[in-house]
């Protein structure tokens, strides 16, 4: 059976429509995908992502161990600073795409994808080596709140001067009376903060962010506006985008990547494919004949399959056809034609700038 | 939800409204709830032969591409062209301004075989 957020009740009783998610009972949708997109684009929402894992690293060798494992680069961020990076295997193929938390040297939070929470926890076990390492995620309850009047709202519940916490930053404090760790992050382009906090005061949460964005026109959202929003900004979604057969140079994170900050694992693969030079990346395209490009469909030059798409949708915000997809380097370039199979018939697309979408 | 008593259905939530010796075709109330926002429709040409039970078309909402299957057979003659320009109209009007194609059908005895209001209303309940 598919698991539940802490948040189930609360997403059912208020009728969202539910849907399975990496194996998980999720709100897809609350009033609807368009209306909840714009509401964050232009006002503010609220997303249950408690599905997400939290997977905490301990000890005086924390930090060293898990910069060992961790593409970017831990030394450069100071307490109170995230860090989003990737873990990969020896081979360069992404093992999981996270964020750091840095909470003291000692004392890492690294919240993983739903997906991944196992599989993550597992890999760094086995990996850090010389740290403690345990999977929180049961323990942590995870909303999002996103948009324009974010702040407005959330500073209407806690005492933490969110003035002075920038993006991707982040405090600890009480939000509405739930103890919580308040970050400046998110997947939807917009301003915003996700807010930790255990699993049992979710819905007490929950409840008091929805009251206190009322005057602002908050919308609660589910997974459907989630994958919209991120998909304007090109952020990409594992699973979908990137997996362990693909490597963050091919996804376009090389500038997560830090080759120079001494070994880690997966390095050598890296370094040596960047020496030998790319096969594939993934760019973004946009459609411009009818048609929505979807994962999975091919991606053809002169009637040839080339690559294929990982991402698709029709951009609520731009209203043209978007997505992500893996080409050869030569078609990679801005402006660069090619097709996109949608069944059975090539509908002519190109490379665009990313991201789709610049923040009004 | 909106069954409307005069048109019939079918098992993959169209609906048939027979309009002289022709028959208008599009989804119903319940297919579009359950679709979400459509923002893509692709439709047949005038001119062009469908056969029933079997695709003739796709609704995209932005998660889910959904297939649009015949209630007759026949040939299109009118294609609610508007609907490329603004696909909400079959969320906002399933049934009237939201139609999809109309078909000259071939044998109209097929309509026969599609169920009725209560009939779909039943078969709706036990979807859910």
């Amino acid at each position: 059976m598919a698991q539940r957020t802490p948040l189930h009740d609360v997403h059912v009783r208020s009728g969202a429509r539910m849907v399975e998610f990496a194996g998980w009972d999720m709100p897809v949708q609350y009033a609807g995908l368009l209306a909840e997109h714009a509401a964050v684009r232009a006002r503010v929402g609220l997303f249950d992502v408690s599905h997400m894992g939290e997977v905490v690293i301990r000890g005086p060798r924390a930090l060293e161990a898990l910069n060992r494992v961790f593409t970017n680069d831990l030394s450069k961020v100071v307490d109170g600073q995230a860090q989003y990076g990737c873990l990969c295997r020896e081979s360069g193929g992404i093992v999981d795409d996270v964020i750091v938390y840095r909470r003291a040297a000692d004392d890492l939070l690294v919240c993983v994808n739903a997906a991944n929470r196992q599989k993550d926890f597992e890999w760094l076990a086995a990996h850090a080596g010389g740290a403690d390492v345990r999977n929180e995620s049961d323990a942590w309850a995870q909303l999002a709140v996103q948009g324009p009047r974010a702040a407005a709202v959330v500073q209407r519940l806690t005492k933490l001067d969110l003035s002075q916490l920038r993006t991707y930053r982040f405090g600890r404090g009480d939000v509405a009376g739930v103890a919580c760790v308040v970050a400046r992050t998110g997947y939807t382009g917009e301003d915003g903060f996700e807010l930790f906090c255990p699993s049992a005061d979710g819905p007490r949460l929950w409840d008091a962010v929805l009251e206190a964005g009322q005057p602002d026109g908050i919308a609660p959202c589910g997974l459907g506006a989630r994958d919209t929003l991120r998909l304007e900004m090109a952020y990409r979604l594992y699973g979908a985008d990137m997996d362990d057969t693909t490597t963050p140079l091919e996804a376009g994170l090389a500038w997560v990547v830090k080759l120079d900050k001494g070994d880690f694992v997966g390095r050598d693969a890296l370094v040596r494919q960047r020496e030998q030079g790319l096969t594939r990346k993934l760019v973004g395209f946009q459609l411009v004949e009818p048609g929505i490009g979807r994962h999975g469909y091919p991606v053809l030059q002169d009637g040839r399959k080339v690559g294929q798409v990982t991402s698709g949708t029709r951009s609520p915000s731009l209203g043209t056809s978007i997505g992500l997809a893996y080409v050869p380097p030569a078609l990679a370039a801005e402006g660069s034609s090619f097709a996109v199979e949608i069944r059975g018939k090539p509908v002519a697309g190109r490379a665009v700038r990313t991201p789709f979408y610049t923040r009004k | 939800m909106e069954i409307p008593d005069e048109l019939l259905y079918t098992r993959d939530h169209e609906w048939a409204r027979r309009k002289g010796v022709h028959v208008v075709v599009g989804i119903t109330d319940f297919a579009q709830d359950q679709l979400g926002d459509v923002v893509f429709v692709e439709l047949p040409a005038v001119g062009d032969p469908v056969k029933k039970g079997e695709s003739f078309g796709v609704v995209e909402s932005t998660k889910a591409v959904s297939e649009l299957f015949a209630p007759v057979s026949g040939k299109v003659v009118e294609v609610n062209d508007p609907l490329a320009d603004a696909p909400e109209t079959i969320n906002e009007d399933p049934y009237e301004e939201g139609w999809l194609i109309v078909v000259e059908p071939a044998d109209p005895g097929e309509l026969d075989g599609l169920m009725d209001a209560k009939a779909y209303k039943t078969f709706v309940e036990e979807q859910d």
